[in-house]
């Protein structure tokens, strides 16, 4: 590529419903680099886009749920494939919003990748290990296993934009519950890009919905959406997390409270961003001739 | 109609059971007087006052976190967990030894027929114990992690409806995981709890490990609220759940809420009518139906409607109401006079909004409450008896065609705590039960329980379970599910 040639620049747009649109409102925000130099201008998510995606989020979550776990997990592991051959452009961008060391956000891209490994490994062990037959004192067969919440709500971690986002994500689809996710509002750039990754990766349209914007707005009303099961208020805006749990209570939503600062996201994260949005079903069956 | 078989009373003797004039409250393993108005405790089948029960005042509910934090601190956290084990067999044994005093007392202050608090509801609380006691030293093996932790002290209310059943099922995995209790008993049945207080002195069981606190929703209001409460585990409805879970908000507490169900009780065309009808009458009957899991929605496949309903009608022609102490009773008195007026609203809003009510000939003795067993058929899904939890003998009687219009029928409720099939075709059962949004499905059987098994639901009906591994993750520090 000649140095004189003029850029083709990209435009950020939502991802819903395995669509990329603008947001309805017609708002944008201009999106800049630790240093403040313009990158981009990101859709602005709107109330009516969260609500959108809640119904793409509904209505795929029957097929995302009943895929056989097996499909499931070769799904998120090719999640993983298709961002390593957009490595370079995810190093690029976490650099720039994140303000990283080349080698530090290259770091935190190998582990995004990484995790979506770990968790597509996941998908065919839960039953497994959270599940099991229960030895009830009667003739009875009794098990039970984990189930998909149904539709999250994620307001995804407002610094790490990508190394987090991932780690907010992929356990919630590990379990098979779809996403409306709320990107980190100033470093949205990764999301949009993930979400190309999303489309191209035999996820279905609807599993995963993005909207960059600005998690203050769209907090209350996925908090009180009748049709959101769970909430994960990692990102939360400082002091917002317990009006949106109060927020959530009214239909006795199942919510990850945020930490007091946003943590490690290279530890490892055990079992504890899957549990909190399983349901386990308990089977009773009576033994007989 | 009228039986073709005359039963003679079989009254079970309530000699048995020694009920003092006044309780005060349990803390720090001594009874005290609570500083709160006095309130009484009726026998709901006579109307007859039993005792009168001190009420927790905020200020009793700080005395009893106090003790309890210290008990956790002092002893019971430090202590073997062998050693807690053993305190838990001991009240294990103590419940099997005394379980017809608890059973009577149980009947007698709660209304529901001695049969089934003799049968199922101390059975199953002496099986909590022991099934706990077990794990006390064992939750390395949980699958949790090595030696996890327990949260701290456990601030815990529970329902009217199986009042020492849910004491266990509270009381048991707290304790067994290392965590000291303030219990608050319902308003209308605190006499079990208090009965249960003299079991853990005669177990030795250190003060302030256990502290009940009765009085009325201002009491269960003190203990959720308190800020040295680390754990908050309810039962009861999906208002009071959806309060609690607005006052926990942006604590450190953890949460386990076990609240209402409009459980759907399918029957398909090719279930064995006979077996499905009992079912069918054990799901809605059951403790009056007084059970949040009860399966109050049948979904009946249309072309053996009528088939069963008449079945079902003749079954329940020969069910027996009235004193719970009878041994022949199979329904008692409905708990309170409160939600007998709020089964009555239900009910005639059903017959309002156009569903046919229908109950059989029985007579009901003229003190107490009583509510007989009531069928509604010609049931739209959008009618009140269809969504709301009625918490009372009353069956709501829809009909499908296809097992989607089933599934989808079942899951058109905003709780999801319980559901029956009923089929002999094994692969149905398995693809049904997998579409249901419900914590737990019942093949071809209705309303058991045991304390291996996982209970709690889905959506509005909660979140948690109780019972089995699950049920300990509850009150373990950053445990898995």
């Amino acid at each position: 590529m000649s140095s004189d040639r003029l850029a083709v620049r990209k435009t950020y747009k939502l991802y819903v419903n395995g669509a990329f649109p603008r947001s309805e409102s017609g708002r944008s925000y201009e999106v800049t680099d630790h240093k403040g130099h313009f990158l981009a201008n990101a859709a602005w998510a709107s109330r009516k886009d969260a609500r959108d995606a809640v119904v793409a989020a509904r209505g795929a979550f029957g097929k995302w749920s009943a895929m056989t776990a097996y499909n499931r997990g070769q799904v998120l592991y090719r999640v993983a494939e298709v961002m390593e051959g957009r490595h370079g452009q995810f190093c690029a961008e976490v650099e720039a919003g994140e303000g990283l060391s080349s080698g530090k956000a290259r770091a935190a891209v190998d582990a995004a990748i990484d995790r979506w490994v770990w968790y597509a490994g996941w998908t065919d062990k839960l039953a497994a290990v959270l599940g099991g037959a229960n030895p009830v004192a009667g003739p009875y067969f009794d098990f039970s296993m984990p189930e998909p919440t149904g539709v999250v709500a994620v307001l995804a971690p407002q610094q790490s934009s990508l190394l987090g986002l991932v780690s907010v994500l992929a356990p919630v689809l590990a379990g098979g519950n779809t996403a409306v996710v709320v990107t980190s509002k100033e470093r949205p750039l990764p999301a949009v890009t993930l979400g190309e990754v999303l489309a191209t990766s035999d996820v279905p349209g609807g599993v995963v919905n993005l909207l960059t914007g600005d998690s203050a707005e769209l907090g209350p009303w996925l908090a009180e959406h009748a049709d959101v099961d769970g909430i994960d208020l990692t990102g939360a805006p400082a002091g917002r997390a317990m009006e949106f749990e109060r927020e959530a209570a009214g239909t006795i939503k199942r919510v990850v409270r945020p930490p007091a600062t946003e943590p490690d996201w290279t530890a490892d994260p055990g079992l504890s961003r899957m549990t909190p949005f399983l349901e386990t079903k308990t089977v009773w069956h009576p033994i007989g001739v | 109609m009228s039986s073709p078989f005359q039963y003679a009373p079989a009254p079970e003797s309530r000699s048995i059971v020694d009920i003092a004039p006044s309780y005060g409250l349990f803390i720090d393993g001594e009874f005290v007087d609570g500083t709160g108005e006095p309130f009484k405790t009726v026998n709901p089948a006579t109307e007859e006052v039993l005792t009168e029960i001190s009420a927790g005042s905020a200020a009793d509910v700080d005395r009893a976190v106090a003790a309890a934090r210290r008990a956790f601190t002092r002893v019971w956290g430090p202590m073997r967990p062998a050693d807690r084990g053993k305190y838990l067999f001991r009240i294990a044994r103590i419940l099997q030894e005394r379980a017809r005093e608890f059973a009577v007392l149980e009947s007698l202050d709660n209304g529901k027929p001695i049969r089934e608090s003799r049968d199922v509801d101390i059975p199953l609380a002496a099986a909590h114990f022991f099934y706990h006691a077990g794990w006390a030293d064992k939750l390395d093996f949980a699958g949790l992690g090595a030696n996890p932790r327990p949260l701290g002290v456990a601030g815990q209310v529970i329902p009217w409806n199986f009042p020492m059943l849910m004491l266990a099922w509270k009381v048991a995995p707290a304790l067994a995981t290392g965590n000291t209790v303030v219990l608050k008993p319902a308003e209308t049945t605190p006499l079990t709890a208090l009965l249960f207080a003299e079991v853990c002195r005669q177990a030795d069981l250190p003060p302030g490990v256990v502290n009940i606190v009765t009085g009325a929703g201002e009491t269960g209001r003190a203990v959720v609220e308190h800020g040295d409460v680390d754990k908050v585990a309810f039962t009861g409805s999906t208002e009071v759940g959806r309060s609690i879970a607005r006052a926990v908000a942006g604590t450190r507490k953890s949460l386990t809420l076990e609240l209402g169900g409009k459980a759907a009780n399918i029957v398909f065309d090719d279930a064995p009518i006979d077996q499905a009808v009992e079912g069918i009458v054990q799901g809605i009957f059951f403790n009056q139906g007084h059970v949040c899991c009860a399966g109050s929605r049948l979904l009946v496949q249309e072309n053996i409607h009528d088939e069963v309903i008449a079945s079902l009608q003749r079954r329940i022609g020969t069910l027996r109401v009235g004193d719970p102490l009878d041994k022949n009773t199979d329904i008692g008195a409905i708990n309170s006079h409160l939600q007998l007026e709020r089964i009555r609203e239900l009910a005639d809003a059903g017959e309002a909004e156009g569903a046919h009510r229908w109950q059989p000939a029985c007579e009901l003795p003229d003190r107490g409450y009583w509510f007989p067993p009531t069928v509604f058929t010609d049931v739209s899904p959008a009618h009140r008896i269809a969504r709301e939890e009625v918490f009372g003998p009353v069956l709501s009687v829809l009909t499908f065609r296809t097992p989607d219009e089933a599934v989808a029928k079942a899951n058109n409720t905003t709780f999801g705590l319980s559901a029956g099939i009923w089929t002999e075709k094994g692969s149905r059962i398995l693809k049904i039960a997998n579409q249901l949004r419900a914590g737990v499905v019942w093949a071809n059987t209705f309303n058991k329980f045991d304390p291996t098994s996982p209970f709690g639901g889905y959506k509005q009906s909660g979140y948690g379970r109780e019972g089995g591994r699950h049920g300990l993750t509850g009150y373990l520090k950053g445990a898995a599910q």
